[in-house]
């Protein structure tokens, strides 16, 4: 066991896990909170989606998988960002879409796995649970540069946005452009999915999105802090799990960095308890 | 139609703040706002036409009128976010809109936070202070303390600082109301444009409210133009007020607008306005919604 994780540490393939994946993290972590300040994390779970169906789209095509997982996850954020608030679709006419584009994903990978004789026959199962230990050096160096230049936007929108975010009308009133920084914002959250998707893959970035931002700010009612603390734990937690799936081969890393997120989340609720918790505070009336 | 229900105690109470419109500033102010012959047209349809209106610093005005005559549409076109469709409407010496910033102060209608947001009132103030402002704050420097100790002026202006620090989801609603005037306040505007802040709290809420308003404009000089529903809560700070009809309009002193003379001119139908023992009005007969009866709290 030891040895393995010894040489676990020492292989390439780790490093680059640890690279891309804290910096992937950190960005996850900064768009997660305001994702869940603004209480757009069904939006994550329909990104998930539009992943797994952009990157089988692009591999089919004989296009690079990260292609498009991209372009699909950023295209599906500025459409949800158009239905948005001015015309909000229903929620069967948004699940019959999901379930659709899901659908189209297994259509895509079926097409892509007989026309390519299973050259890459894993590729459904690469994306729906992510691959961190799978990147290459080249991969692991776009996949940080992506992560720092969205971590570089969000710190730079983070006033504003969460201006817009608490208090829409008087945003407005002082000149914030709100229509455009929701569009941006969500536009960040595509390319976000796209990165945490290499991580932890489709199916599990909500987890990476929303577990240490809900933990954050459980934590402090101070924005600024919550935000720093969201990108802290994210990073954090994805250490702890790639360390232990180093440690315990059988772990999957993707599993791992779920199980340290979702532990972190839970153990806000035993602490604190003098604060009233979210769900029974009394509602502000007159 | 409909009588006055709410408690007579809650406005007696505010009457010594019944207090000259001396301006503070100024012995010969410059107008703060100006209208002239000024309308608003919205999809076609003109809302209010013919105001003329002059108000100078230190002093209280109130918008009244129906329901859907286009109250909050004189905001919106006094902060510039709506052309005037017709006559002339001057700001702080400039057209609407371009010191929109700093100097003038905005409360639109009732927002009400969700019970379960987590960010102090504290933050909230703070963000009416340089929530425009990209980036993020830096934790330390000169700049933080100055930005602190302005949050915590304009927090105490309100007397808000006993829970200033919760949770704002978590406050009542006067108190997330306080909270909002104080982010209002924050960068000591000129002028403070409030939509209906007095809309949806209970009557003790909102004598106080009216009453720290009433404050504000008459001790800091700073002009105040307030939509309202019902006048009386505010009726003894106030020191004109712009009576908005469909097509027309009448700006004045209470005592010369709230007449069932005027009031039938304006409206071309018969109104009545009734005076009760302790001074509260009571208009009768106004097309559409009654706007200066009890409230949708007394009786509706």
């Amino acid at each position: 066991m030891t040895e393995l994780a010894v040489s676990a540490w020492g292989q390439p393939f780790f490093h680059n896990a640890v690279l891309a994946g804290t910096f992937i993290a950190l960005a996850a972590g900064l768009v997660g909170y305001f994702l869940v300040l603004r209480a757009q994390i069904f939006t994550g779970d329909a990104l998930s989606h539009v992943a797994f169906t952009g990157a089988m789209a692009a591999l089919a095509g004989g296009y690079d998988l990260r292609l498009g997982l991209f372009v699909g996850c950023v295209a599906a954020g500025l459409l949800l960002a158009g239905i948005g608030r001015s015309g909000r679709a229903d929620d069967v006419v948004i699940g019959s879409a999901f379930a659709w584009i899901l659908g189209l994903g297994s259509f895509f990978l079926t097409l892509y796995t007989t026309s390519r004789s299973g050259a890459m026959g894993g590729a459904g199962t690469t994306v729906l649970f992510g691959s961190i230990f799978g990147l290459s050096t080249g991969q692991t160096l776009v996949a940080v540069l992506v992560a720092v230049a969205i971590s570089a936007v969000v710190l730079l929108i983070a006033r504003p946005l969460l201006f817009a975010t608490v208090d829409e009308s008087v945003a407005a009133a002082r000149g914030v452009p709100v229509r455009v920084l929701g569009f941006g914002f969500l536009a960040l959250v595509g390319a976000c999915a796209g990165e945490a998707t290499q991580a932890v893959g489709s199916l599990l970035l909500l987890g990476l999105l929303a577990a240490p931002a809900g933990a954050a700010i459980r934590l402090t009612d101070r924005p600024f802090r919550a935000l720093a603390l969201s990108g802290g734990l994210a990073v954090a937690e994805l250490w702890a799990g790639l360390a232990a799936s180093a440690l315990i081969p059988s772990l999957p890393p993707s599993f791992a960095i779920m199980a340290a997120a979702t532990a972190v989340y839970g153990a806000t609720f035993l602490i604190r308890p003098q604060r009233a918790p979210l769900g029974t505070a009394s509602p502000a009336a007159g | 139609m409909n009588p006055i229900t709410g408690t007579p105690a809650a406005v007696t109470a505010t009457r010594p703040e019944t207090a000259p419109p001396a301006p503070t500033r100024a012995e010969t102010p410059q107008p703060v706002l100006e209208l002239r012959g000024a309308a608003a047209r919205v999809g076609g349809r003109t809302l209010w036409s013919g105001v003329d209106l002059t108000v100078r610093a230190g002093e209280f005005v109130a918008v009244l009128g129906p329901n859907g005559v286009g109250k909050s549409t004189m905001v919106k076109v006094l902060l510039g976010v709506l052309p005037a469709a017709a006559g002339e409407v001057r700001v702080l010496g400039g057209q609407p809109g371009q010191s929109a910033g700093a100097r003038i102060g905005y409360l639109p209608q009732r927002r009400s936070f969700d019970p379960s947001l987590r960010i102090r009132g504290l933050d909230v103030v703070r963000l009416g202070l340089d929530g425009d402002r990209w980036g993020v704050p830096l934790p330390f420097g000169a700049a933080r303390r100055r930005d602190r100790e302005r949050v915590a002026e304009a927090v105490d202006l309100v007397g808000a600082g006993a829970y200033a620090h919760r949770p704002i989801g978590q406050c009542s609603g006067g108190e997330q109301q306080r909270l909002l005037i104080a982010q209002a306040l924050v960068r000591r505007p000129e002028v403070l444009l409030l939509d209906e802040p007095l809309d949806s709290l209970d009557l003790p809420n909102q004598s106080a409210v009216a009453a720290l308003i009433g404050r504000i404009c008459h001790q800091q000089g700073v002009a105040v133009v307030m939509v309202a529903h019902d006048v009386n809560p505010i009726l003894h700070h106030l020191d004109r007020v712009v009576y908005l009809a469909e097509g027309g309009a009448v700006a004045g002193t209470p005592a010369e607008v709230i007449t069932s003379e005027t009031l039938t001119r304006l409206y071309r139908s018969p109104v009545e306005v009734l005076r009760t023992a302790d001074g509260r009005l009571v208009v009768v007969g106004q097309p559409e919604a009654p706007s200066t009866h009890g409230g949708h709290h007394a009786a509706v």
